[in-house]
């Protein structure tokens, strides 16, 4: 008798785990520790490397580089305006014609318009326009667009060509074409966005809107896309930054012009194709302009993403 | 007995569609028909372009030569093919684990303290920020440096430049990935007697292998098709592959170089290049649709 209890004692006290299997479970965790800490560190360090590549250019140059746009490595002196207003101008006309479109196919494909089957496959064919590199859009842009939409361009200047946007005459790579790529490589995201959105609102607000006799689209419009607005306006934001960032399509099609022109016909310039062709081959003050060049296109993308969260965080409605 | 028949007035019930709200709907609805061609237009004029302006060259000597020199005929990508899977992989070799232990500390250790919070903030900047930027920061870091002994361009520093860009994304979808991961699991694992490194590598992650998987196929596409970070940290070369310390080909900068040079046979290589990336990326976003419908059935 003494013996067993002795036995079921033994079997019920808490053992000490033995030191091998604490110190797997405590490196473990630091080593995680250190490899989530990983993103803060390169965060970190792209910001500390623009920023001390730019100080250069920023003392000598200060903020009227962000407002004058002569370019003129010989004499050496910088001004971005060509640049920044590219990248300004290029994705928000980029924006302006994808949201209509993004939204319009996610309501298109949501909201019990055609059968299932067809929605998805629409869906799936979005999704996939998004996998296309985008320096097979800027091949692509090259020899089929461009030519393709020429005509109509060359149309628009001849009607329209007192107006400053269309003043000069297309030849080729231009600020338009390089919009309309930055619509196709955009469309998915803000599509994908909007979809996940509409697909959240609770069928209980749709089924409260048809009972109190609105049809379809009256529904839509007054009760489905205000509930989904703030994940689609985050979409969009994100979907800016996107646009902003840009590189490869646009640097093939936008002509790389450093003159600054008013007209959308003509060849532009943005922050991103700049640095994809000249950084390789810059040195001296160049290369910290670049660098300079390439810290305001962070704080840009930067400012709107954080915007994009903050919107999604604070307007979002809950159901609960 | 009579029945009241249905007769369309203004204040029948009966769908009618005449009435002008109904006429406006069937507007709409028509917009957003013509909004989703719209949308989905272009993937088929690209595939088209691609299928045909590529599909005709292929050959055999273009998955087993090098590419011409500037004028002449011919020539392959072989180099590049080889330079594109030889960079993703080293990204790879890269962004999983560190991406995957990351997203492990964030939904296992810390899913609610300040830091963890701290790094999904950054993660998400880190996913906003330009892959030029990219580009720049690991030919500041590394390149300019001559960090790798003594070497400039070198198909690391791309292959670092790749995994910058895919991070960000392993991280997130490992991170959601556990967090939907049922608790019960984990709990019956501790319960048992398992430690926590047991409980993780052989409980939690496994049950989360589906959606990681999906996205890190998904981030392995997307950065074989990435130009932007590799013009300035690979570079490109005309010649077989020269190790991991020296510049190498990749299909996507050899898209850009060729597209832009004034000779037909370049062009038409771009084009062979676009043929076969643009196959392989497709290849593995349908291989990660498979997969989530394979784990879901």
């Amino acid at each position: 008798m003494v013996i067993r209890s002795e036995s079921d004692q033994d079997q019920f006290t808490l053992r000490r785990r033995p030191w091998a299997e604490r110190s797997i479970d405590r490196g473990f965790k630091r080593l995680t520790i250190v490899l989530a800490s990983l993103v803060a560190v390169v965060l970190l360090g792209i910001f500390l490397t623009v920023f001390s590549g730019a100080r250069e250019a920023m003392a000598t140059f200060g903020l009227s580089f962000l407002v004058t746009s002569g370019w003129d490595p010989v004499n050496s002196q910088y001004g971005a305006f060509t640049a920044i207003y590219g990248t300004l101008v290029s994705s928000l006309l980029a924006l302006f014609i994808a949201v209509p479109l993004g939204v319009g196919t996610a309501i298109f494909i949501t909201e019990n318009l055609i059968p299932r089957s067809w929605r998805e496959v629409i869906g799936v064919m979005v999704e996939l326009l998004a996998a296309i590199p985008s320096v097979v859009l800027g091949l692509w842009a090259i020899f089929m667009m461009e030519p393709l939409i020429r005509p109509f361009l060359n149309l628009l200047h001849q009607s329209l060509g007192w107006f400053p946007l269309f003043s000069t005459t297309p030849k080729g790579p231009g600020m338009a074409p390089a919009v309309l790529i930055l619509v196709v490589m955009i469309l998915p995201i803000i599509t994908a966005i909007s979809r996940d959105a509409l697909n959240q609102v609770p069928q209980e607000l749709r089924q409260g809107a048809y009972g109190v006799g609105s049809t379809r689209w009256i529904a839509i419009f007054n009760v489905i896309l205000p509930a989904a607005l703030s994940s689609i306006i985050g979409g969009v934001m994100l979907a800016l930054g996107r646009a902003m960032g840009e590189t490869m399509a646009v640097t093939m099609i936008i002509g790389n012009s450093m003159n600054f022109s008013w007209s959308l016909l003509a060849p532009g310039n943005t922050i991103s194709a700049m640095l994809a062709n000249q950084f390789g081959e810059a040195d001296g003050i160049q290369v910290s302009a670049l660098l300079y060049a390439a810290l305001i296109l962070m704080l840009l993308t930067f400012a709107v993403n954080i915007m994009a969260q903050w919107i999604v965080r604070k307007f979002s409605l809950s159901y609960n | 007995m009579t029945l009241a028949t249905p007769v369309r007035t203004a204040g029948s019930l009966l769908f009618n569609p005449g009435l002008k709200r109904n006429r406006t709907d069937k507007l709409f609805t028509s917009i957003a028909a013509l909004f989703s061609l719209i949308a989905v237009l272009p993937l088929f004029l690209v595939l088209i372009y691609v299928l045909i302006q590529g599909g005709q060259l292929i050959s055999v000597s273009l998955f087993t030569q090098l590419p011409p020199a500037p004028g002449l005929e011919g020539g392959g990508i072989a180099n590049a093919i080889i330079g594109t899977f030889v960079v993703t992989l080293v990204a790879s070799l890269i962004a999983i684990p560190v991406g995957v232990g990351g997203g492990v500390y964030l939904a296992e250790y810390a899913s609610s303290g300040w830091f963890a919070q701290f790094i999904r903030v950054g993660n998400d900047i880190l996913a906003g920020v330009p892959s030029i930027i990219c580009g720049v920061f690991v030919y500041s870091a590394v390149v300019a440096t001559r960090l790798f002994f003594g070497q400039s361009y070198s198909a690391l520093a791309g292959g670092i430049a790749l995994a910058v860009l895919m991070l960000p994304t392993v991280i997130k979808t490992t991170d959601e990935a556990l967090k939907l991961v049922p608790q019960e699991l984990s709990w019956g694992a501790i319960g048992v007697g398992a430690s926590k490194f047991v409980t993780i590598t052989r409980i939690t992650l496994p049950s989360a292998f589906t959606p990681i998987a999906t996205g890190v196929v998904l981030a392995i596409a997307r950065a074989a098709g990435e130009t932007a970070p590799l013009i300035f940290t690979a570079l490109f070369s005309p010649f077989w592959p020269e190790g991991l310390f020296n510049p190498i080909a990749s299909m996507s900068v050899l898209i850009f170089n060729f597209a832009i040079m004034p000779y037909e046979a370049q062009n038409s290589l771009a084009w062979a290049a676009s043929f076969v990336l643009v196959i392989l990326i497709l290849g593995a976003n349908l291989l990660a649709r498979w997969i989530r419908r394979f784990a879901s059935s």
